[in-house]
C-alpha cells in the first residue's frame, strides 16, 4: 500500500484505462494544455498525446452530446465537466438522451461514457459554484450516479466506471482532490464496485449513513461519539443509483438508529429518499425516528462564517446522534 | 419513348427509378400512417414526412450503407431511406414488439444498428451534438463513414447548433449537417425566426462550406449530398445544407395549420410536388415511362398495406417489458432489483 492524494489516485485510473483501451479517451474545458481545472489529468496530455486528450471549446452542450455520439460509435470516453454545475448546461443531453437511449430504441444502443465532475462547496465559491446535485440526476433511471470519497475508491470506482457500459456521472468533491489515503502499489489492479456502498467504522448504537466529502466529517464525529461511548456505524453510500439498500438494512437491523449527513438541500433529497427507502424497507427495525443533517436550505453565501454555518459539521452530527441514542443504551 | 442508357447526375435508370419508388413509398406510407392514427392505432405525437420526400431520399441516396444518419422527431422517411423495413417502422408506431424499437420509442424513436440509424432525437436539436460525437468516433478509429444529421429549420434557433457547427468545424469532422428547411418550425415562420434569410451566412461563420438547394428536386439534393459527403469522407470537414421544402401536413397529426392558408397549401402540392417533379424530369429526359411509375406507385402502395397488416397482426410487448433494458446489466437497474413483481 502508498498513501496518495485523491487527485493523483484519479489520475492513476484514468491513465491505466487508457493504457487498457485504446478506446478509451479524455475529453474536457482545459484538462489538455493547463491540466485540468484540478490537476486532475495533468500530465496525460504529454504522455498521450492530443488524439487522446482533447481539449474542447467552452460549450457543455456540445462536448457532452459529442461524447455521447463518441460512446455510440464504439468509443469509451471521459467527459470532463468543469463542475456540476456547469453541467447543468448540459443537463439536456445527459438526461434526455443518455439515460433514455437504451431503454426508448429497445435495448439497442450502449452509451459507456463517464462524465466527471466535482460536486459541493466549501472554498468560498459562492452559489453558483458550490451545488451538490447529485440528487436531480439521481431521480433518473438509466443513470448511474456515484460519489466516491476515498482516494482508495475513487481510483477503484472510476476504473468500473469506464469499463461499465451504462452512461456514469461519477461526481467528485473540490474540497476531495488533496486528501490523502492508502491505495494499493502500482499494478496492483482492483475495482471497486458502483453499486455497493461499504461501512467504514463498524458500530452498535447507530448508524451514520453519508457520502462524498461528508463522509470524512461523519467519521470525525463518530470519533466524538466515541469519547461518549457512543459507538457509531458510518455508512458511505459510495453510489447513490443505483442505491446499496441491502447494507442500509442490514446496518439499521443492527442499530435501529439512524442520522442521514449530506452536504446537500434537505428537500426533496437524496437524503430524503434514502430515509424513505429505510422506512419502507426497514421500518420495524428502527427504535427511533431518522435524523437527517443537511446543508442549509438556501443558496450558498459567499461570506466565510455563512458559508460555514451553511455546511454541515461534526457538532451537528454528533448532535443528531445524541438526540436518538438513549444514554441507557450507551451503557450496555 | 425511347429510353436510353443516359445517366442523370451521374445515377443510373435503375437508381432513378429506385429513387422515384423510395419517395412514393415514403409517401404512401405517411398516409398510411395518417390514416392509421386516425383509427387510433398509433398514438402520441406523429410527424408526417410528405412534401419532403426529395430531402431524405435524394441525400441518402449519397451515402453508403456504413454511414450513419441522426434525425429528428420526423424520421419515418429517413428511417426508410436507410434501409429500414416500413413493417418495423410501421409496428413500430402501432407500439408492437416486432417495431424497430420495440415498441418502446414509438414514432420519434427509430434505431437500427446494422443500418447506422441512431436514432430520431425529440428534443430538437439534440441530434446535432450527438452527430458531432458519433462522427468524431469514425475520424478517431479511421474509419471511413460519415455522419449526415438531419434538422429543421426550428433547430438552428437552439444554442446546440451553434455549438455542434463550431465543433464539427474545429475538429474536422467527417459530418454532413442537413436542414430541412420546410419554413415552420411548428407555426412559426422561418422568416420570423432568423436574423437572417438563410443558412449561407452561419455556414461562412463556422467556416464550412454552406449550400442552399431546392428540396423538391431530388436530384438537385442528391447532387450537393454527394459533394458534401465526399468532402466528408475525404477528411476535410463538414458541411452545412439547407434543403428548403415544404411539409404538405400539419407540423403533427393534431396541428390544424391555421398560421397559414389554405391557398399556400395548395400551390406547393399543385405545383412543387417533389414527385411530381421527378417523374416530368426523368419523362423529359426519357429516362423513364409512365407505366415505370405506376408500378412503383401500385408496390409502394402494396407495401404501405403489407407494413399495416404486419404491424396490425404483430404482438405486444409482454408486459415483462416494462423493466427491460432500463440498464445494459439490467440488474443495476433499481426497478429491476427492487420493485420488479
Amino acid at each position: 500500500m502508498r498513501t496518495l492524494t485523491y487527485r493523483d489516485a484519479l489520475r492513476e485510473a484514468i491513465r491505466e484505462e487508457m493504457l487498457r483501451d485504446e478506446r478509451v479517451f479524455i475529453m474536457g474545458e482545459d484538462i489538455a494544455g493547463y491540466g485540468g481545472t484540478y490537476a486532475v489529468s495533468k500530465g496525460l496530455f504529454e504522455e498521450f498525446g492530443e488524439k487522446r486528450v482533447r481539449d474542447t471549446p467552452l460549450a457543455e452542450e456540445v462536448i457532452t452530446g459529442a461524447a455521447i455520439g463518441a460512446a455510440l460509435g464504439g468509443l469509451r470516453p471521459i467527459l470532463e465537466l468543469m463542475t456540476i454545475n456547469f453541467s447543468l448546461l448540459a443537463s439536456d443531453l445527459i438526461i434526455n438522451s443518455a439515460a433514455k437511449f437504451h431503454y426508448m430504441f429497445g435495448g439497442q444502443p450502449q452509451i459507456p461514457l463517464v462524465i466527471r465532475m466535482p460536486g459541493g462547496g466549501g472554498a468560498q465559491r459562492g452559489a453558483q459554484h458550490s451545488q451538490m446535485l447529485e440528487a436531480m440526476y439521481a431521480h433518473i433511471p438509466g443513470l448511474k450516479v456515484v460519489t466516491p470519497a476515498t482516494p482508495y475508491d475513487v481510483k477503484g470506482m472510476l476504473k468500473s466506471a469506464v469499463r461499465d457500459p451504462n452512461p456514469v456521472l461519477f461526481i467528485e468533491h473540490e474540497l476531495l482532490y488533496n486528501i490523502k489515503g492508502e491505495v494499493p502499489d502500482e499494478g496492483v489492479e482492483y475495482m471497486v464496485p458502483l453499486d455497493r456502498g461499504e461501512v467504514k467504522r463498524e458500530g452498535r448504537h447507530v448508524t451514520l449513513l453519508t457520502f462524498s466529502r461528508m463522509l470524512h466529517v461523519t467519521l470525525q464525529a463518530a470519533e466524538d461519539l466515541a469519547k461518549e461511548d457512543i459507538d457509531a456505524e458510518v455508512i458511505d453510500l459510495r453510489s447513490v443509483r443505483p442505491v446499496d439498500i441491502d447494507l442500509l438494512v442490514d446496518s439499521v437491523k443492527k442499530t435501529n438508529r439512524v442520522v442521514i449527513a449530506e452536504e446537500g438541500w434537505k428537500y426533496y433529497g437524496t437524503g430524503q429518499g434514502l430515509a424513505a427507502l429505510i422506512y419502507e424497507f426497514a421500518f420495524d427495525y428502527l427504535d427511533a425516528p431518522i435524523q437527517h443533517v443537511t446543508g442549509a436550505d438556501v443558496p450558498m453565501p459567499y461570506s466565510k462564517p455563512l458559508e460555514r454555518l451553511a455546511i454541515p459539521n461534526k457538532d451537528s452530527i454528533v448532535k443528531a446522534a445524541k438526540a436518538i441514542v438513549p444514554a441507557a443504551l450507551v451503557r450496555t | 419513348m425511347a429510353i436510353s442508357n443516359a445517366t442523370l447526375a451521374g445515377l443510373t435508370r435503375t437508381q432513378l427509378l429506385e429513387m422515384h419508388y423510395m419517395m412514393s413509398l415514403l409517401r404512401h406510407f405517411e398516409e398510411k400512417s395518417a390514416e392509421e392514427y386516425t383509427r387510433g392505432k398509433i398514438g402520441g405525437f406523429m410527424h408526417l414526412y410528405n412534401g419532403q420526400e426529395a430531402s431524405g431520399v435524394g441525400s441518402i441516396a449519397a451515402l453508403r450503407p456504413e454511414d450513419r444518419v441522426l434525425s429528428s422527431y420526423r424520421e419515418h422517411g429517413q428511417a426508410i431511406a436507410k434501409g429500414m423495413e416500413p413493417g418495423a417502422v410501421m409496428a413500430e408506431l402501432f407500439g408492437k414488439t416486432t417495431g424497430c424499437s420495440k415498441g418502446k420509442g414509438g414514432s420519434m424513436h427509430m434505431w437500427s444498428n446494422e443500418l447506422g440509424l441512431f436514432g430520431g432525437n425529440a428534443i430538437v436539436a439534440a441530434q446535432l451534438p450527438i452527430a458531432a460525437g458519433v462522427a468524431f468516433a469514425a475520424q478517431y478509429q479511421g474509419q471511413n463513414s460519415v455522419t449526415m444529421c438531419f434538422f429543421g429549420d426550428g433547430a438552428v434557433d437552439e444554442g446546440a447548433f451553434h455549438e455542434a457547427l463550431n465543433l464539427a468545424s474545429l475538429w474536422k469532422l467527417p459530418i454532413v449537417y442537413i436542414c430541412e428547411n420546410n419554413q415552420y418550425s411548428m407555426g412559426m415562420a422561418v422568416q420570423k425566426a432568423w436574423a437572417v434569410d438563410s443558412l449561407l451566412p452561419r455556414a461562412a461563420a463556422y467556416n464550412m462550406p454552406g449550400e442552399q438547394i431546392d428540396g423538391m428536386d431530388v436530384v438537385a439534393v442528391y447532387e450537393s449530398a454527394k459533394r458534401a459527403v465526399e468532402r466528408a469522407r475525404s477528411g476535410d470537414g463538414p458541411s452545412l445544407l439547407e434543403i428548403k421544402t415544404y411539409r404538405f401536413r400539419g407540423h403533427s397529426m393534431t396541428d390544424p395549420t391555421y398560421y397559414r392558408t389554405r391557398e399556400e397549401e395548395q400551390q406547393w402540392r399543385n405545383t412543387r410536388d417533389p414527385i411530381g417533379i421527378f417523374e416530368k424530369k426523368l419523362l423529359e429526359q426519357g429516362l423513364a415511362t409512365q407505366p415505370e411509375f405506376d408500378e412503383n406507385d401500385a408496390r409502394a402502395t402494396q407495401a404501405a398495406e403489407d407494413a399495416a397488416d404486419f404491424a396490425e397482426n404483430s404482438p405486444d410487448p409482454t408486459l415483462e417489458e416494462l423493466y427491460t433494458d432500463v440498464m445494459v446489466d439490467n440488474s443495476s437497474a433499481l426497478s429491476f432489483r427492487y420493485e420488479r413483481k
